[in-house]
């Protein structure tokens, strides 16, 4: 078998690209029964195995890995995305008023304990009690979106992690993967909605679908026309900023645009339980020596 | 020991039938119950059904009200179902355990359980998978998992999938195959003795499925060759199937989820519970279809001592793993493990340590209790209390707040499960699935012969294990031949102490010799 196997065969059962210059040619050899046989459950195996070691890796290793080999061709995506939303949220000045769930809730027609954005009350180490708005991470590395088994959790090349509801079969285990507690199932039936402008779709699941997971979305329909998520344009405080990491601007609520990433340095910005390795975009700005992941 | 060593001196005993003849007490004890119908048996069908249906009916209201009827919210988005989900899938490890380890350990007592063990098997791990149906918020979906274009390879619960699939095809090849050689003579002896449209259907059954069956060598060979691999592959495709059930459980970041223990921990735990339901199914069996001279009270101490070992194991496991954990200075560890050993999880775990833990240990230990009676009672107890264990397991870790706040403390999370709140939705889908165990058995051995009857022959007709009913009492005690080896230092301490049991009184007319009556001892 070892004589007749090509570059290609190879490649085909790893999931490299196939090299497509002149391979050196022997004579035909009849493809017996058990040779295909044992050739189709190998390459099968590589595919699995490729497959479900490009998931593990998550998207960056496995887009690095498939980079195009041969010189002249561009490197990376053929189109870049032209945004990477993230959030900035500045503790140091969010009051709890909770205008952010409450606009949330109206635009996307929840129940009242669907709290895509929680607003949590949190106690420091020195025992002053401060407030801690929780949108989704829109983690990097998002643990919810490997552990689905239909796939119905998906990242978008503007680094948003949505939920496809018609997909969802609701086996709930995306919400134990979740360190942030940002999944909210739909456990009865959805608050029902008048006509949207916008179709049912991940990036704006309106109404909710009974038996399904949701969670926030960034608004992802509206940033298109360059509207800013309801949370942040509903804060009275401008606690919260959306982000584009690839403009390296941010704006909130009251208006204010801050360059992305001199905010952050300059204020000390920290990330949400870093440890768990999701890699979450969204940054916090605290000031009064808060510690997101040991303050109750 | 004793009598088998008197059976050795004898040489083979004279009441032997040869292997083959099909009149005989054995095969008609095993075909007993397709042709008489016991007064008890439409009674307890149509009880069992009605259990059942009001278990449809509740599941077709949650399908109608949304899963949030059985008690579930965002805080407790896996309870009860996820929790019967591993024990019903559990308790079906019992007949891989009776059939294939003790298959492959040669251990002969083990043949007239086995097919019993199997049949446990066979019903309990699709009543098992069922309970996928109801975990699901889109019921209606679940053709997603089976259709291979939506498949994620990388989700634990898409493993399940295939290692349930998996196991529950070896579990029917292994039901079927040790059957192939009792169908001839149990169609043969439906032909003489069977009348009515069920015995018909038999035996027009049984020569589909084994009418190919002449018993020659060859045949005899490959059968024993294709159980012995059956039997081995059967091992790891269960310790597979409970493993990934703990991965789905492990890959978060929860505490008490997050556990390198895990997968030994269910295996561990299903083995036990399964153990403890072959021993129910057994009892239960012995006594309604009047197998009491063939399954002897000795059989339930032996499995006894097989529970006891598993159930060793899994309090050890228990203790390493609330010991390391709540040893661990981290917020969330710290406090999952004080809601379960003082919290408000207390009472269904020391329920479990003193039923399922100690209670066992306790029960094999003391001789006055390490009987029939002691096993069975204390087999109940278990199953009950380690279905309750995986409630423990699977609860407190997802009502367990990720978020911790002093406007939403621990302490606001009322009730014995936090936010879980039992509604009776998931109590009649659970009654109902319990149900449905004695009654897929009920009906299964009335089409089914009860008893492995070619094995039990196959096995009793070897004189050196052969013990031919002779009254242990009325023997004297005679040291155990040195050719008996490590394997029979084990009977012997078994028999020695189970020779004097009610059950092996001579002059008793269900254990007194009978041509098949052979206490098989190794």
């Amino acid at each position: 078998m070892d004589e007749t196997i090509t570059a290609g065969d190879v490649g085909a059962g790893c999931g490299v690209p196939v090299q497509t210059g002149p391979v050196p040619v022997e004579a035909p050899t009849p493809m017996d029964r058990r040779r295909f046989l044992s050739r189709t459950v190998v390459s099968l195996f590589g595919l699995a195995a490729a497959g479900a070691f490009a998931e593990v890796l998550g998207e960056e290793h496995s887009s690095a890995a498939t980079l195009p080999k041969q010189p002249g061709t561009p490197a990376g995506p053929a189109t870049p995305a032209r945004h990477q939303w993230c959030m900035v949220i500045d503790l140091r000045v969010c009051n709890g008023c909770k205008e952010c769930t409450a606009a949330c809730q109206k635009a996307h027609y929840l129940h009242e304990d669907q709290t895509w954005i929680d607003v949590v009350s949190m106690r420091s180490a020195d025992g002053e009690d401060y407030y801690m708005p929780r949108p989704c991470m829109m983690c990097e590395d998002p643990p919810c979106v490997p552990v689905c088994p239909v796939g119905a959790n998906f990242r978008t090349a503007e680094g948003l992690t949505l939920v496809d509801q018609s997909r969802c079969v609701g086996t709930r285990i995306c919400m134990n993967s979740c360190p942030y507690q940002a999944r909210y199932f739909n456990w009865g039936d959805a608050v029902p909605a008048p006509r949207q402008p916008f179709p049912q779709e991940p990036t704006w699941p309106v109404p909710q679908v009974k038996g399904t997971v949701g969670k926030c979305v960034y608004c992802a329909a509206m940033l298109p026309s360059g509207k800013v998520p309801e949370c942040v344009s509903n804060c009275p405080m401008g606690v919260i900023y959306l982000g584009d990491m690839v403009s390296d601007v941010a704006v909130n609520g009251l208006g204010q645009v801050v360059r992305l990433s001199e905010f952050l340095s300059q204020n000390n910005a920290v990330k949400f339980k870093e440890s768990y390795g999701t890699h979450p975009r969204v940054f916090y700005v605290p000031g009064r020596g808060q510690n997101l992941d040991t303050d109750e | 020991m004793r009598a088998n060593t008197e059976a050795m001196r004898a040489g083979p005993a004279p009441d032997l039938q040869p292997v083959g003849t099909d009149d005989d007490q054995l095969l008609t004890a095993a075909m007993r119950p397709i042709v008489k119908t016991p007064r008890w048996w439409w009674p307890s069908v149509w009880a069992l059904s009605a259990i059942v249906v009001v278990g449809i009916v509740a599941w077709a209201v949650q399908l109608a009200d949304g899963i949030g009827v059985a008690g579930y919210n965002d805080q407790a988005f896996w309870a009860v179902y996820e929790a019967d989900l591993v024990a019903f899938i559990g308790v079906s490890y019992g007949g891989a355990v009776v059939s294939a380890i003790l298959r492959l350990t040669n251990a002969a007592w083990r043949a007239p359980l086995t097919r019993i063990a199997e049949a446990t098997a066979l019903v309990t791990l699709p009543v098992g998978m069922l309970f996928i149906i109801p975990h699901l918020g889109s019921p209606q979906k679940v053709w997603e998992l089976v259709w291979p274009p939506y498949w994620n390879l990388s989700s634990p619960i898409l493993w399940d999938f295939f290692a349930v699939s998996t196991y529950l095809l070896a579990t029917l090849v292994f039901f079927y195959l040790p059957l192939i050689p009792d169908l001839p003579p149990a169609r043969r002896w439906l032909e003489r003795q069977g009348t009515g449209a069920r015995a018909n259907a038999c035996r027009r059954l049984y020569q589909v499925l084994g009418g190919g069956w002449r018993g020659t060598e060859r045949q005899k060979k490959v059968l024993h060759l294709s159980i012995g691999l059956v039997a081995m592959m059967v091992i790891p495709l269960a310790v597979s199937v409970h493993s990934v059930l703990s991965f789905a459980f492990a890959s978060s970041s929860r505490a008490g989820y997050l556990e390198t223990i895990l997968p030994v921990y269910f295996v561990v735990a299903a083995l036990y519970s399964g153990v403890a339901l072959v021993v129910l199914t057994v009892a239960a069996a012995r006594r309604l279809f009047h197998l009491e001279a063939y399954i002897h009270p000795r059989h339930f101490v032996r499995l006894g001592f097989l529970l006891v070992a598993f159930g060793a194991a899994y309090l050890y496991l228990s203790f390493t793993e609330y010991l390391v954990d709540g040893y661990s200075g981290t917020t969330d560890n710290a406090s999952w493990v004080r809601q379960i050993l003082v919290g408000r999880y207390w009472v269904p775990f020391w329920f479990y340590v003193v039923v399922a833990g100690v209670l066992p240990l306790l029960v094999m230990a003391i001789k006055r209790t390490r009987t029939k009676t002691g096993v069975v009672a204390v087999s109940a107890l278990v199953v009950v209390a380690m279905w309750v264990k995986r409630l423990v397991i699977v609860i407190p870790p997802a009502t367990e707040p990720l978020l911790k706040s002093p406007a939403t403390p621990v302490g606001n999370l009322a009730g014995t499960w936090g936010t879980y709140h039992f509604t009776w939705v998931p109590i009649s889908i659970t009654v109902a699935a319990t149900a449905a165990i004695p009654l897929l058995l009920l009906v299964l051995f009335r089409f089914v012969p009860i008893l492995p009857v070619t094995e039990m022959k196959e096995l009793g007709s070897e004189p050196a294990q052969a013990d031919v009913g002779v009254p242990a009492a009325a023997l004297p005690a005679a040291p155990v031949s040195p050719e008996w080896g490590a394997a029979a230092l084990l009977g012997r301490h078994a028999v020695s102490e189970l020779g004097t049991l009610p059950g092996t009184v001579p002059g008793n007319p269900l254990s007194g010799p009978g041509p098949y009556q052979r206490n098989v001892d190794r």
